[in-house]
């Protein structure tokens, strides 16, 4: 077959080698790109955003006021940004694009059980019932991130003293909305629709619990909870149940959604405790989002012991974590 | 170079580019909004990606008849224990801040942990015994033998993975079900069993 080619047509070896080194650089150089390709898709860690140079609390800085000298708000974008919302996904980075729409205007809240005046308010009728307030609180997720939030609200306790509660009440029990056409997260059974937590009455009006319905100075945005966000500075951040539309006060401790799913993981109570440690979490550090990898120490009742340690007196806290 | 060696390349330098990019986003501060959690979730899932990468040697080279990707076997297992390595110790670092002494009891109350920690254990004689040189030194049957941990390895990963989740996900399931194709491949076809033929025993599936 070869007998028809001329010598001089023939490559020279210097030539064919090069040619085969050049094509071998070239395969290394795509092969690279290709799985450097794979790997940006798989490992997207989205966008970062600036960070603060905090630093964590040291021997001597205390825990008791509401906000120590150490605490440095949250870069806004990461609040709205990294949310724990699945009523719209998993993923926190989905909850901002998928919550987009969701409008959450009109909204009324129903406020009944053991009270002497059960009534169901509409938006402007129940942010009317108190002055907004603004509360700087440290925000605890039980899987060890924090943040430092301006929330605005104002305290649980106002609206339930409206409603005058009965000898009998005991506990709240908070819903939040059931909406899979809104909230499409709730098309997937990851959770027991619609979320539902509880507090005991007496936590339910400490003046640190705040009904929030803004941050930063502006409405609360839907992917963090829009319209009303409950916030209890000392307990994980699941115990705040978002987009609330019923309060029921009841005699008996209601179910709470994470109880529910793993009771093992996440107690009625969840009061912030470095101490406990569960299946899933480790609690003994956190990381103050935004700032560099820095790990801080966990505070008793998220460093807010001074004001409501009192609720729990005689408690064994290993038992009801 | 020859064929051979230069696809062993190709893997070699493959297996660097994701530590040379995560490396790269730290130096710029390119991790998210939650960079503690970001470096444990990467390193974990490269360790698993190189693992069953790994375990797809054999049931390639049975599928096409050729002995070619037995070539990358080894260099996939080193990598898979070196991303292992690197998810251990950001463990260390960011999850427990270097108290060691806490480590042992952490390691036990949390269970899907254990698991891991069992993975990362069972793939230190591996990488030990890689060299063709430990191979001639315990003898191919025995060599064998030891690899076979790998499976346990990989069972133990994939689950520590999909249990570290808080509720149901996708990925973690997907690893889970492909570590159960991966491993299920052996069971059908009897690679690894003690009805082995002959003739690639040293070749581990």
């Amino acid at each position: 077959m070869n007998g028809n080619i001329p010598a001089r047509e023939i490559t020279p070896r210097e030539t064919f080698l090069s040619r085969r080194r050049l094509l071998q650089t070239l395969g290394i150089g795509a092969s690279v790109a290709a799985t450097g390709g794979v790997y940006a898709w798989l490992a997207d860690p989205g966008p970062s955003p600036y960070r603060t140079s905090g630093r964590g609390p040291r021997e001597g800085d205390g825990g008791g006021a509401a906000v120590s000298m150490a605490d440095t708000l949250t870069p806004p974008e990461t609040f709205t940004h990294y949310n724990n919302y699945y009523e719209f996904s998993t993923d926190k980075r989905d909850p901002a694009l998928l919550a987009a729409g969701f409008k959450p205007r009109p909204w009324s809240v129903t406020v009944d059980g053991r009270v002497a005046k059960p009534r169901t308010l509409d938006l402007d009728q129940l942010l009317s019932l108190a002055p907004a307030e603004e509360r700087v609180y440290r925000h605890r997720c039980v899987e060890g991130w924090s943040m430092v939030i301006p929330w605005l609200g104002f305290p649980l306790a106002a609206l339930l003293k409206a409603a005058e509660p009965l000898a009998g009440a005991k506990f709240v029990a908070f819903t939040s909305l059931l909406d899979p056409a809104r909230m499409p997260g709730q098309k997937s059974s990851v959770l027991r629709w619609p979320y539902v937590e509880g507090l005991r009455m007496d936590e339910a009006m400490h003046p640190l619990t705040l009904l929030s319905h803004g941050a930063y100075g502006e409405a609360l945005l839907p992917q963090n909870g829009a319209p009303l966000h409950l916030v209890i500075p000392w307990k994980y951040g699941f115990k705040g149940a978002k987009a609330i539309v019923r309060i029921t006060l009841v005699d008996t401790q209601p179910a709470t959604t994470w109880n529910l799913y793993s009771p093992a993981d996440y107690g009625f109570y969840s009061n912030v405790n470095p101490s406990i440690t569960r299946p899933r979490f480790s609690q003994r550090f956190e990381d103050r989002l935004g700032e560099t990898v820095d790990r801080r120490p966990t505070l008793a009742f998220n460093g807010y012991a001074e004001q409501v340690a009192d609720l729990y007196r005689g408690m064994d806290l290993a038992k009801d974590y | 170079m020859t064929t051979a060696r230069y696809a062993r390349l190709l893997v070699q330098i493959n297996g660097a580019v994701p530590v040379a990019l995560l490396t790269f986003a730290a130096w710029r501060d390119r991790l998210g909004y939650n960079p503690s959690a970001y470096l444990l979730r990467t390193s974990g899932l490269l360790a698993l990606i190189f693992l069953l990468l790994s375990l797809c040697v054999t049931p390639l080279r049975r599928i096409t008849g050729r002995n070619f990707f037995s070539l990358f076997r080894r260099t996939l297992g080193l990598y898979a224990f070196f991303y292992a390595c690197l998810h251990v110790l950001m463990y260390l670092w960011l999850d427990q801040g270097f108290d060691l002494l806490n480590v042992p009891a952490d390691v036990w109350r949390r269970k899907f942990i254990l698991l891991g920690m069992l993975a990362f254990l069972l793939l230190i004689p591996l990488a030990a015994t890689s060299t063709a040189g430990m191979v001639k030194r315990l003898g191919a049957v025995r060599w064998k033998r030891l690899h076979q941990l790998v499976y346990v390895a990989a069972a133990a990963g994939v689950i520590h993975y999909a249990l570290r989740a808080k509720v149901l996900e996708t990925q973690p399931m997907l690893f889970v079900v492909a570590a159960g194709v991966l491993l299920g491949f052996r069971a059908v076809w009897g690679i690894g069993g003690a009805s082995h033929s002959r003739k690639s025993a040293g070749r581990v599936g």
